[in-house]
């Protein structure tokens, strides 16, 4: 006998397309699932796995590709905040960023505070990287700053302090929402020693050869070449070390980091 | 519905239960890493296409944005009566309203590239989406891992998937034979046909490109392996590719799920869970026609 008839054949896929159309995410409970505590906490492993896995494959301290003049975007997308509010940056764009500093702070020896001649005094290095945002596109962007790990040697973080936090002046109040809600609050970010020292890790003063402009985070902005975008902080003021990200914000040691995205932006 | 090709009478079912032999057909480490992989895969699409609406454009090489010049794009634009949505391929623009760029979900028009009922979770929410597809994807990884150690130890692709010289030799009859949808029965239903072979085999090349390329977007992975960004041509590349991987993904799941309902639904997802196979007799093979052509609607 025939193993099949048409009708069996066509009233299987009947249902099977019925079940597809009425969602992907109902037939799994994936809206119910997502919106559990416990189940985030469950897919919050696979975040510290990948934390894991590219600290071990990264511990030789490999460095992200860099590229040659003729990669750089003719037109290198600014995203997020694209000019800070407020009167105190309003003045400091006026008066060309003049009495700008930058403090390192916190649990080190020597606290630093630098102006912008001061820094561009410090040893410089300039990289032609590659920025990858987290919606998925990318941009390439040649940067000259001083490396972190330069500053931070010469503030001498105490042996308990194990993040850099970068303090921001803009604030993404009215950010539109992607997805839930989301509060306005002041852009920061953080990042591990191991990954604030790595060589191409930067503060950044220079792009393309010119100052920062304001859309790309003049005068000051973070490089972490093997991170996503959403931690290259602009409008940097400060940097702090700490032993704990849980007192600052929302505590997830970054903007985006308390609003649901991973600490560890290197995938 | 007209020519019905359940031709045999009624006795029919009864005298079949005697003659059908059972076989063990699927081993417990084949049927565990089968739907463990159904469902993971299930996941990575839904997840991987709410990640996609996060930018709706793929290009080719190092980089690209808005800025630049994408060869492939889902937008939502005003139209004289609302919302349209417009898919963009190369020179082409397609009016795609009702699916891609523009869809209703319960009343209300969205815009956003792929419709909430295929995307993970269903509303738009890029940190969730990414919190599933990469959980998952370290399933699909530990779960494939197993799959092919197992399957080289247990000589399992070479014995049966990897096609014989004979097997090669006999693709245009079994093409012939699927068209038809005439399926294997006796012993010749008791190993995979050629194109079944070919089918799994170039599944299992899908997946472990969909996890290179899907690695070669990872800033941090391609500090380690930047020889991946070269192999595909850049992370734009890469991730495009990581698309086409997804739509061939798809096609397979659509014919496999296909051949599984026209070669016997029951008894092949039967297999799939006991790895007992009822053989489909062998003098069975030739009323599968009805005589006034191929049964199609």
């Amino acid at each position: 006998m025939p193993l099949i008839t048409r009708r069996t054949a066509l009233t299987t896929s009947a249902a099977g397309l019925g079940l597809g159309l009425s969602g992907c995410s109902k037939i799994l409970f994936a809206d119910k699932l997502t919106a559990s505590s416990d189940f985030q906490h469950v897919l919050a492993r696979g975040e510290a796995w990948t934390l894991a896995s590219q600290r071990f494959l990264l511990s030789g301290g490999a460095l992200a590709r860099e590229y040659s003049p003729a990669d750089i975007s003719p037109k290198f997308k600014p995203n997020g905040t694209l000019y800070p509010g407020g009167e105190d940056y309003e003045d400091a764009v006026n008066e060309d960023f003049v009495s700008w500093r930058l403090k390192v702070d916190g649990m080190v020896a020597r606290p630093l505070s630098l102006s912008l001649p001061e820094l561009r005094a410090l040893p410089a290095r300039t990289q032609i990287t590659r920025h990858d945002c987290v919606e998925g596109w990318s941009a390439i962007g040649q940067w000259t700053g001083v490396p972190v790990g330069l500053l931070l040697k010469a503030a001498g973080p105490f042996p308990q302090a194990k993040y850099a936090v970068f303090h921001c002046a803009d604030n993404l109040e009215g950010e539109p929402a992607k997805g839930g809600e989301q509060a306005p609050g002041q852009y920061y970010e953080s990042l591990a020693l191991v990954d604030a020292v790595h060589p191409q890790t930067l503060i950044a003063y220079g792009m393309n050869g010119r100052p920062l402009d304001v859309a790309h985070g003049a005068p000051l902005r973070l490089r972490v070449e093997r991170q996503l975008g959403y931690k290259q902080a602009k409008y940097i003021q400060r940097i702090q070390l700490t032993d704990r990200l849980s007192g600052l914000y929302g505590g997830k040691g970054g903007y985006w980091e308390d609003r649901g995205y991973e600490w560890y932006a290197g995938i | 519905m007209s020519a019905e090709i359940d031709v045999i009478p009624h006795i029919a079912p009864k005298a079949a239960r005697v003659r059908r032999e059972v076989i063990y057909r699927h081993t417990f480490l084949v049927r565990l890493t089968h739907w463990l992989n159904a469902l993971t895969i299930f996941i990575m699409i839904g997840s991987g296409l709410n990640i996609f609406n996060a930018h709706p454009h793929l290009y080719w090489g190092q980089k690209g944005s808005e800025l630049d010049r994408p060869f492939l794009s889902i937008d939502a634009v005003d139209g004289a009566r609302g919302p349209r949505g417009i898919t963009t391929i190369g020179p082409v623009k397609l009016d795609t309203t009702g699916f891609l760029g523009v869809a209703t979900d319960h009343g209300q028009v969205l815009q956003k590239a792929w419709p909430s009922w295929l995307t993970i979770p269903s509303n738009q929410d890029l940190a969730d989406a990414r919190h599933w597809h990469f959980f998952f994807a370290w399933i699909l990884v530990a779960n494939g891992a197993v799959y092919l150690l197992w399957g080289l130890l247990s000589r399992h692709l070479k014995r049966d998937l990897w096609p014989t010289w004979r097997d090669l030799k006999s693709i245009p009859r079994s093409v012939l034979d699927h068209i038809r949808l005439r399926h294997p029965t006796g012993e010749a239903a008791k190993r995979y046909n050629v194109l079944q072979r070919l089918a799994y085999l170039g599944l299992i090349a899908l997946v472990s490109l969909m996890v290179l390329t899907g690695l070669t977007m990872s800033p941090g992975f391609d500090a380690f392996a930047p020889w991946l960004l070269d192999l595909f041509g850049g992370r734009q590349s890469a991730r495009s590719i990581h698309f086409f991987c997804a739509s061939g993904i798809v096609a397979f799941i659509v014919v496999h799920l296909t051949e599984v309902v026209l070669a016997g639904p029951i008894n092949e997802v039967k297999s799939m869970i006991t790895g007992r196979y009822a053989v489909p007799p062998e003098h069975d093979r030739e009323p599968a026609l009805s005589p006034e052509g191929p049964p199609c609607p």
